[in-house]
């Protein structure tokens, strides 16, 4: 066998011809007699008392099968779990407010569930919601992040006397003596806000518990099938091996479906239980602005001290931010923020703190990025603002500042979500901002077409900026793979799935180990039945952490295979090749299939030697200490009218880090979707909130995502710096895409407009940009 | 987002529909193509007890040309028909350059001429095309039927002049003058969204260059599609030059409209739209009627 045949090459995905053809199976496409269908009643309110909740007429309507609010809970009414934990770093402060399944007494933002009806169906659910009266005492509503620590502001979790979620110092030297040091300080404010993820599926949850088997099974489009399972065992009072969760293909997930648990991911299972009947909940649009967790604001206020030549001497930065009304993902987002902030920069003296304030809005947790784009925005427009005043071009203050091959690994003294500190694996930054800047023409544009476009009254601007995003993390996944008597290989993982082409990628890798087609190898994933050991698809970490897993199971089935067909073809394994399906004797005609070996290893009569177990079948784990460090650069031409401040995007490039390439088609494709959100976020997204926590465009119609014709033709290419932290030297790239868009309109806009005006604010539009232009030619 | 209960009839003929409405009065409502009522149904902020279909009745769908140079469009035919016809590009050209501006060719495909009229959307373009033409709609009621001039159609928010029970069905566009131009612009945030503003132009030159009439419609302004009466007044009877079409532009954005503010733009913001796409729309309409604009004074 050659050297990894499939790895690295762009083969066709496995999951394509389903996908494509409409045979995928989605939550909503499981079909079971007798479905009930339940709907959920949500505060129209964002913050208030709940004084009762009257559900008599709803349980009178034709159709309408039962009607449950917190109180019929009973003990099954609790306080969700702290899925994330803080980190243990020194002096923290986190207050812990986890959600509810239903409210009861209280409610904290629109759109929390209040009852729930089940009816035959969703039609007569819906007309039933319109029965129940429900009486709230409205209460103030805090909805701004600094108006929410006022000390005269209204407390969201009484119990907690504050609305501080979390507050957290990180540091490293010592920023202040740096400071003294500087011969420019640049120090401004920023605010970076956030949206929705906006999967094309919303989500759903189809439970059907079948009381003569004692057996409850879940279809459930969540990230984490394995966890929510075992919460589910754990909650109801089940075993594990009698709760089944299936997360068939998600249409998109991007972060917000790796909650646990959703109140309607904990009820209707529940539900079913009692009414022994299958039970489902399809999350529509409308419900999906306040029911589905997003991302928000933060507020910075930082400062970056430099040397005359632009070098780094610290970073400080205080911020703020939104955890909306409960904060079950403990600080992973804001941490993430703290984190990546610094960058592929040398940063010797950095602090950080950040406050995380409850207010009454949908929670926050992490959506593709997951508040690491606030960071880089941060970080690249104060290294734009220090070049300006120094006189330094802004591509030559980063390079001037990026950390080199000899410096990795790279201990940046601060600890990451994961509770392991920050340090980075690998990395090459330089040639990555060269090919960016080579690929997008950066001194022609800035000699010659930007000068002749101005000209001509075009408007024309450059943006360039890079990041790095922590990927890869652990705790673990697993794998099995086994080799079966049709020759064909099963690989199960436990990872779950959100259509980054794991049923590809994982098979390209144990294609390569096998001998086999990549077609040849089966991937089950996201069924709880399949695998039973996992965490989840989240944090950019499938190929790193699910992936190393069926490269070291593939392994020791190889290992197998060898040591049978050693046996079988009178060989020494050295002898042997894997090639084709077969494994032949190097040299020779002599071989012998893969099938044939798997029954060979399983046999019906004579003996498995001792010590050795039946089958061509091995499950492996793989648990990183800590997680990759891949990087990129973004670089894009605008124009914009300057009349009507429209903006099109005429050239878009992407040079990327994420190790070794295991699709280059899928990794562009991550690219390219990531950027698609970046796009979204940076100039078309926003969660416009009223004073009273209303949200006001709680629908596509004025939820602007980018579509087709705003997303432009992407030119990527990569730069491959392998991680020394598994075996296949991946980094993770799910949300690298998305996450410097912001920073790269920032400076691209900026520079189309010349100089008029200085942006410190995401998201942007055209209607935005005419007022800041306005602002500042009342100001001058 | 399932619509409350309702009952749904598909009558085969105007008269039946109007037998309908007289029954069911104020509880029921006409469905179209349904893009705009039944997303609202979804949501519940419409509640219609009776929906009436137009979709099977006959004689809603005609697009004919009149012997004067005129077009009569029925009320049903749909949007995406009236794109692709060669009979409006011939006719309306201004209207075949606006269809593709009206949301996305999917909804194009069911929405129907009549019923963006009768939804009355502020933020519609065709409204704003049937003012800049001087169109008309016929209506049908228990009383007959009657011709109802595009100005006092539309009459608000969401409002039309269509009494209770009666019905539109047919718009009537008049016949294309000598020397006249048209062009429709607008900025929208996305392709195919409703337009923070939108402008459409028609305007007349005499043979001796200057211009006779200018018609210039805006939508996104404010309750309903207007006609920018002090930008008409800065151009007819003048020999259209850069000057006068700025300062239409400036009458537009400055003095006829009171734009309302919303997440998407300004106040302000709309003023400046109004003032350029006024302008530029006016330019192309010029070079279209065949008119030079001269440089002048600006
Ligand atoms: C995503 C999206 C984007 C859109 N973007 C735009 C846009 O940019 N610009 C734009 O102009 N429109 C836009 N629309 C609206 C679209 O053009 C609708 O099709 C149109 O407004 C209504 O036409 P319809 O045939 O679908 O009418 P329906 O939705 O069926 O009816 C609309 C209303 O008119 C009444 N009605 C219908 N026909 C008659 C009749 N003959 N007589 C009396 N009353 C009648 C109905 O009772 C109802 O109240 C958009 C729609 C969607 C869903």
């Amino acid at each position: 066998m050659g050297a990894h045949p499939h790895v690295g090459a762009g083969v066709l995905r496995n999951e394509d011809p389903q996908l494509l053809t409409g045979r995928a199976i989605f939550v909503d496409d499981v079909h079971l007699a007798g479905t009930l269908h339940a709907a959920f009643l949500r505060s129209d309110f964002a913050h208030g008392r709940l004084l009762s909740v009257d559900t008599s007429a709803a349980k009178r309507r034709e159709g309408v099968i039962a009607v449950y609010t917190a109180e019929d809970l009973g003990d099954y009414w609790c306080h969700g779990p702290l899925l994330v934990p803080p980190p243990p770093i020194a002096g923290l402060t986190f207050n812990t407010a986890t959600l509810v399944p239903l409210a009861r007494d209280r409610v904290v933002h629109v759109g929390e569930p209040i009852a729930v009806v089940v009816a035959e169906s969703r039609y007569i659910a819906e007309d039933a919601l319109e029965d129940i009266v429900v009486d709230i005492e409205p209460l103030p509503v805090v909805v701004g992040l600094e108006e929410a620590l006022a000390p005269d502001s209204p407390v969201i979790h009484e119990a907690l006397g504050t609305n501080v979620a979390a507050h957290v110092v990180q540091q490293k030297g010592d920023y202040e003596a740096a400071r003294g040091d500087a011969h420019t300080v640049v120090s401004r404010k920023f605010s970076y806000d956030r949206g929705v993820a906006g999967a094309i599926e919303n989500r759903g949850i189809l439970a059907d518990w079948n009381a003569r088997n004692e057996e409850l099974t879940v279809w459930d489009t969540t990230q984490a099938p394995i966890p929510i399972r075992n919460g589910l065992a754990e909650r109801l009072g089940l075993l594990q091996s009698q709760v089944r969760v299936v997360a068939p293909f998600l249409g998109g997930g991007f972060g917000p479906k790796m909650m646990m648990f959703y109140p309607e991911e904990l009820l209707i299972p529940w539900i079913s239980m009692r009414l022994e009947r299958p039970v489902k909940w399809i999350e529509d649009r409308a419900e999906s602005f306040f029911a589905t967790t997003n991302e928000r604001l933060q507020l910075h206020e930082a400062e970056l001290a430099v040397d005359s030549e632009g070098r780094i001497l610290g970073v400080k930065d205080v911020f703020l931010h939104d955890s909306g009304a409960y904060d079950p993902y403990g600080i992973t987002v804001p941490i993430n923020t703290q984190c990546t902030l610094l960058g592929p920069y040398r940063v010797p003296n950095y602090y950080s703190e950040f406050t995380a304030v409850f207010t009454n809005k949908t929670i926050v947790t992490p959506v593709r990025g997951a508040g690491r784009q606030h960071g880089v925005f941060v970080m690249e427009r104060l290294l734009d603002f220090a070049a300006k005043e120094l006189g330094i071009d802004r591509v030559e203050i980063r390079k001037r500042n990026f950390l080199t091959p000899d410096e990795f690994p790279h201990d940046h003294e601060i600890l990451f979500q994961d509770s392991a500190p920050l340090v980075y694996d690998s990395g090459d930054y330089l040639p990555a901002m060269e090919k960016a800047a080579e690929m997008i023409g950066y001194r022609k544009f800035l000699d010659e077409e930007q000068p002749k476009a101005r000209a001509e009254g075009r408007r024309l601007g450059l943006g360039i900026v890079s990041y790095v995003e922590g990927t890869g993390i652990g705790p673990y996944e697993g794998a099995r793979v086994s080799v079966e008597p049709s020759g064909k290989v099963q690989l199960a993982t436990g990872v779950g799935t959100q259509g980054q082409g794991h049923f590809t990628t994982f098979a390209q890798i144990v294609a390569d180990q096998l001998g086999v087609d990549v077609t040849d190898v089966h991937v089950v994933t996201g069924d709880t039945r399949e695998f039973s050991w996992g965490t989840g698809t989240f944090a950019s970490r499938g190929i790193v952490v699910a992936g190393s897993a069926c490269h070291e199971a593939a392994i020791v089935v190889r290992k197998r295979i060898l040591s049978v067909a050693s046996e079988a073809l009178e060989a020494a394994e050295d002898d042997l090749e894997l090639a084709d399906g077969v494994v032949r004797v190097k040299g020779s005609d002599l071989s012998i299939s893969l099938g044939e070996l798997a029954v060979r290893a399983n046999p019906l009569r004579g003996a498995v030697a001792a010590g050795a177990e039946p089958g061509l079948e091995a499950t492996s784990y793989f648990g990183p200490a800590r997680g990759t460090t891949a990087s990129g650069v973004h670089a894009m031409i605008v124009e914009i009218d300057p009349e009507t401040l429209e903006v099109s995007i005429q050239r878009y490039v992407v040079v990327h880090d994420c190790g070794r390439l295991v699709n280059p088609v899928i990794v562009d494709g991550q690219i390219h979707g990531g950027v698609a959100h970046g796009i979204g976020n940076a100039f078309f997204e926003e969660l416009v909130y009223d004073d009273q926590g209303q949200l006001l465009n709680a629908s596509f119609m004025d939820y602007l995502l980018p579509t087709a014709t705003d997303v432009p033709h992407m030119e990527v290419a990569h730069v491959e710096t392998p991680s020394p932290l598994n075996p296949l030297g991946v980094k993770g790239v799910g949300e690298a895409g998305a996450i410097p868009v912001g920073a790269l309109y920032a400076q691209a806009l900026e520079d189309a407009l010349q100089g008029a005006v200085e942006i410190r604010e995401i998201p942007l539009s055209p209607g935005r940009l005419f007022d800041l232009v306005q602002d500042a030619e009342a100001d001058s | 987002m399932k619509p409350a209960p309702f009952e749904y009839r598909r009558p085969e003929t105007v008269e039946e529909v109007i037998h309908l409405l007289a029954e069911y009065g104020d509880e029921a409502k006409l469905l179209a193509g349904g893009q705009s009522l039944i997303p609202t149904m979804n949501f519940r902020l419409a509640q219609p007890a009776m929906l009436i279909d137009l979709n099977t009745v006959e004689g809603l769908d005609g697009l004919d040309a009149g012997d004067d140079g005129s077009l009569r469009m029925g009320a049903m035919v749909r949007q995406a028909m009236a794109e692709k016809s060669a009979l409006v590009a011939e006719r309306v050209p201004l209207l075949a350059e606006t269809l593709p501006y009206v949301a996305h060719a999917q909804i194009r495909n069911r929405g129907t001429i009549g019923g963006n009229l009768a939804h009355a959307d502020p933020r519609s373009e065709l409204p704003a095309v049937m003012l800049a033409l001087a169109a008309s709609v016929t209506v049908r009621g228990p009383d007959g039927e009657r011709s109802i001039g595009a100005r006092d159609f539309f009459a608000g928010f969401f409002e039309t002049a269509l009494e209770e029970g009666e019905l539109l069905t047919e718009v009537v566009l008049p016949p294309a003058v000598e020397g006249g131009g048209q062009a429709f612009l607008e900025v929208s945030r996305r392709l195919g969204d409703y337009a923070m503003v939108g402008v459409a132009a028609s305007v007349v030159c005499d043979g001796a260059g200057r211009c006779d009439q200018a018609s210039i419609a805006l939508l996104s302004v404010g309750s309903r599609p207007m006609l920018a009466e002090r930008a008409s007044a800065c151009l007819v009877g003048e020999r259209p030059s850069r000057a006068t079409v700025v300062a239409a532009g400036h009458a537009a954005g400055n003095q006829d409209i009171d734009p309302p503010a919303d997440m998407h733009a300004s106040v302000a913001y709309r003023r400046r739209l109004a003032t350029v796409l006024v302008r530029r729309a006016l330019t192309t309409a010029f070079e279209r009627a065949g008119c030079v604009i001269g440089e002048g004074a600006s």
